[in-house]
């Protein structure tokens, strides 16, 4: 399939895709730090939003600014920037999550020259009216921010056809994932995981055309046996490691869905018409899954959790989660409880970034898998 | 030797604080006014350490602090015991030993008191770190109670007015709140008071603090660490106006008697994050053995660091920006400007960082502080490695070293 082939090959290099799209097409890049950047705002303004990973280097440069106790993903990223990698950026924007990204975008603004930095500090609680309110205020700041640091006007026009393209690729999302759901193993995770990283690099648009592409093709996919091994669902941050899946589905299992940062809470829900955009967009961030550093009751993501695995018909659960990450690590014993009390096992992995999925992680995969 | 015997030294004597006996008795009182409450009927609510208490005292809910609870589990070395319960059940060994200690003591009633009462309300304002709503979240679900959150947005560089209207509202949230699950309407002359009496409290601990600009401090930062306990779990009392004016007073007086925290005080420190609570005589004897006195902090006087931001005349108006603009919820730049702005008050000679696994918007941003201490002042700053409460994460031999070259290099600046 040509249009995952091309997926691939930007996931592969997303810092070259971004460099050569900029000599192309003379835009700006703005990277971006998780999936409550706001990608329509981003793009209404022209600019190519870039998810910045954490780091295939070794850490060295960021060691003189953060502590070993934290994530692979903050240090990461770090490194990367104090490394020069990420010098084709024209300005960053971090959304306000847990304590280390905050911490990371203070360093970064202190110790970073080139290049725009914008803090996008919305509501921590999300299910309150003043939350709401707040968040809208809040990207609508963003909006205005945005404006200043590239230089021009974002229009309501440019907003209204932005938000269309990331529906479109939100709808192609979506379709793959429920193709995925029908016909386990129709799409290999590996290659899923790099559409997902090509969707937060790539220019939407050309990225909205070949999903489209990619779903039709995996709609019209006849699948000839039947899955029969384990249906699982993968539950946690970001996880960057495409080896994880490989070794997932050399167990005998196949991913069905996921709760994961750079997965489906990327692309849940759509963004409705409405008079003020600014507030539709916000609306969107306010109702889907939340990240755990947000709060939207307190077994929202237990609920949420089991519901998907019900949906699905999942077997099982596995937790990614990366080492050091607090929010995470606070809702496992009660997300692993509310499962439990649905029949479902889990099993919880904790990694750091550069870490390979070998060894450790393929034996309890595969005693977890064979599991009765 | 038996008691009796035992050789009393009157410089000791002396030096010893003597309004410790009457912060011991006041503390007592209120943990057992709290453990009563089936006599008494008032409801409890648990809160978080930088949370606003003053509208649970207008409402006679008694303020309850996992995070006071935490430094009693640590300083009374009960800390590895329940963090290692904690992650029996199944929390991660690398998050916030408070929360650990305090999730787990929960389920056994363990811990230096038996355990806190049992909690009516959760307050959780998350000025201090992002932990705290994880932490609370635990809490309500294990006690099936109501969970208020103050969300307060950070200023990495300022606090613009989107962010005071959503907490100028949620002020009135958590008014409401209040009274339905009190049941009654609050007093909001009684707010004004009591948010008169916070300021008042407040101020005076300022005062209490800046006695150690005098040479030699008259108490050091080891003390404050346990004075510091009214200020945060009594704000909003006449308790703690009275408490802090008698314990000025001392300082005043020993400052007028030339009695000195630490005999013959040689170096001037500032000490940076939380006390390592199970091993704060251990250090604060090996930093006096080298005539060195913790002079400052910069986590006591952060209950006193948004002074500037509350208003008297208008308490309840001013509390969203006074409890967002706290230090820790602001950038690291800020806290730098802060540090410095301390060496040069308390007239430090050195820096003594505590990165402190257990909190990280504390700690991530220390390495740049200690490099900009270092280029403004010409000080270096010392880095130790350890946690508040979780003593599995102190390495006691190396520490010591590490101090015992700082201070080389420090008397050889002298």
């Amino acid at each position: 399939m040509d249009s995952l082939n091309r997926f691939k090959a930007v996931a592969a290099d997303p810092a070259g895709y971004a460099q050569q799209w900029k000599k192309e097409k003379g835009g700006k890049v703005v990277g971006t730090f998780c999936s409550y950047a706001p990608e329509e705002v981003i793009l209404a303004s022209g600019a190519l939003g870039y998810r910045i990973f954490g780091t295939d280097l070794n850490i060295s440069r960021a060691d003189a600014h953060m502590q070993a106790y934290s994530c692979s993903l903050v240090r990461g990223a770090l490194e990367e920037v104090l490394a020069g990698q990420l010098d084709f950026l024209d300005g960053v924007v971090f959304p306000h999550t847990c304590d280390s990204i905050q911490r990371l975008s203070d360093i970064w603004r202190m110790n970073i020259k080139n290049g725009f930095h914008l803090d996008l500090v919305g509501p921590v609680k999300l299910n309150t009216d003043s939350a709401r309110e707040y968040m809208t205020a809040v990207m609508d700041k963003f909006r205005q921010e945005l404006e200043t640091s590239l230089g021009h006007k974002i229009s309501a026009a440019d907003i209204e056809s932005a938000v269309a393209v990331g529906n479109r690729i939100r709808n192609s999302m979506q379709r793959v994932y429920a193709a995925r759901m029908e016909k386990p193993g129709i799409l290999k995770g590996a290659d899923l995981h790099a559409m997902v990283k090509a969707a937060m690099v790539m220019d939407r648009t050309e990225f909205a055309v070949l999903a489209e592409d990619v779903a039709r093709h995996l709609e019209e996919m006849q699948i000839e046996d039947a899955f029969t091994g384990k249906r699982l669902v993968l539950s946690g941050g970001l996880c960057n490691m495409p080896d994880v899946y490989g070794t997932l589905e050399d167990s005998g299992g196949a991913i069905v869905a996921d709760d994961l940062c750079t997965g489906h809470r990327f692309f849940e829900g759509n963004i409705e018409q409405e008079a003020d955009m600014m507030a539709a967009i916000a609306n969107r961030y306010v109702n889907r899954n939340v990240c755990p550093a947000k709060h939207a009751g307190i077994k929202n993501r237990g609920e949420n959790l089991v519901r998907t695995a019900k949906a699905c018909e999942a077997d099982r659960v596995i937790f990614i989660y990366l080492k050091f990450c607090d929010p995470h690590g606070f809702d496992y014993p009660y997300l692993k409880q509310m499962l439990a009390d649905e029949n479902i096992p889990c099993l919880l992995y904790e990694m750091e970034e550069r870490d390979t999925a070998e060894g450790q992680f393929r034996t309890r995969c595969e005693a977890f898998l064979e599991m009765i | 030797m038996t008691e009796d015997q035992k050789v009393v030294d009157p410089e000791k004597e002396r030096r010893k604080i003597k309004c410790v006996k009457k912060m011991k008795d006041i503390m007592t009182t209120y943990y057992i006014e709290a453990k009563t409450t089936e006599q008494s009927g008032k409801k409890i609510a648990w809160i978080t350490s930088g949370g606003p208490v003053e509208p649970l005292i207008a409402m006679d809910v008694i303020p309850v602090y996992p995070e006071n609870h935490g430094a009693m589990i640590g300083a009374s070395k009960m800390g590895v015991d329940l963090c290692e319960k904690a992650e029996e059940m199944g929390y991660a060994s690398d998050l916030c030993s408070y929360a650990r200690a305090d999730i787990a003591c929960a389920t056994v009633n363990g811990g230096p008191i038996g355990g806190l009462p049992r909690p009516d309300m959760l307050v959780c304002c998350n000025n201090i770190c992002g932990t705290v709503l994880k932490w609370y979240e635990v809490q309500a679900r294990y006690f099936d109670v109501p969970l208020f959150i103050l969300d307060t947005p950070i200023s990495h560089t300022d606090f613009n007015d989107e962010a005071r209207r959503y907490v100028r509202r949620q002020f009135d949230e958590y008014i409401d709140f209040l009274e339905e699950h009190c049941g009654r309407k609050l007093d909001h002359d009684r707010l004004a008071e009591i948010g008169r009496l916070s300021i008042a409290g407040q101020k005076l601990w300022q005062a209490v603090l800046d006695t150690t600009r005098h040479k030699p401090a008259p108490m050091s930062a080891f003390d404050a660490f346990f004075h510091l306990a009214l200020i945060v779990t009594l704000r909003g009392t006449q308790t703690v106006v009275d408490y802090y004016t008698e314990l000025l007073a001392e300082m005043e007086n020993r400052i007028a008697q030339g009695i000195s925290a630490v005999p013959d005080e040689k170096i001037r420190l500032l000490w940076d994050n939380l006390p390592v609570w199970f091993r704060t005589k251990w250090l604060s004897e090996k930093f006096a053995s080298h005539g060195a006195c913790l002079v400052a902090d910069t986590y006591t006087s952060a209950w006193c660091s948004s002074l500037k931001y509350l208003d008297e005349n208008d308490f309840l108006g001013s509390m969203a920006e006074g409890y967002s603009r706290i230090y820790l919820n602001i950038g690291v730049d800020a806290m730098a400007a802060e540090v410095l702005r301390m060496i040069d008050h308390y007239d430090a000679d050195g820096l003594v960082m505590h990165s402190n696994r257990s909190c990280k918007p504390y700690s991530l941003g220390q390495y740049d502080i200690q490099k900009i201490v270092q280029a403004e002042k010409r000080i270096p700053a010392l880095m130790i490695e350890a946690d508040m409460t979780d003593a599995r994460n102190f390495a006691e031999s190396q520490i010591e070293t590490r101090i015992d070259a700082y201070m080389e290099v420090l008397k050889a600046k002298l």
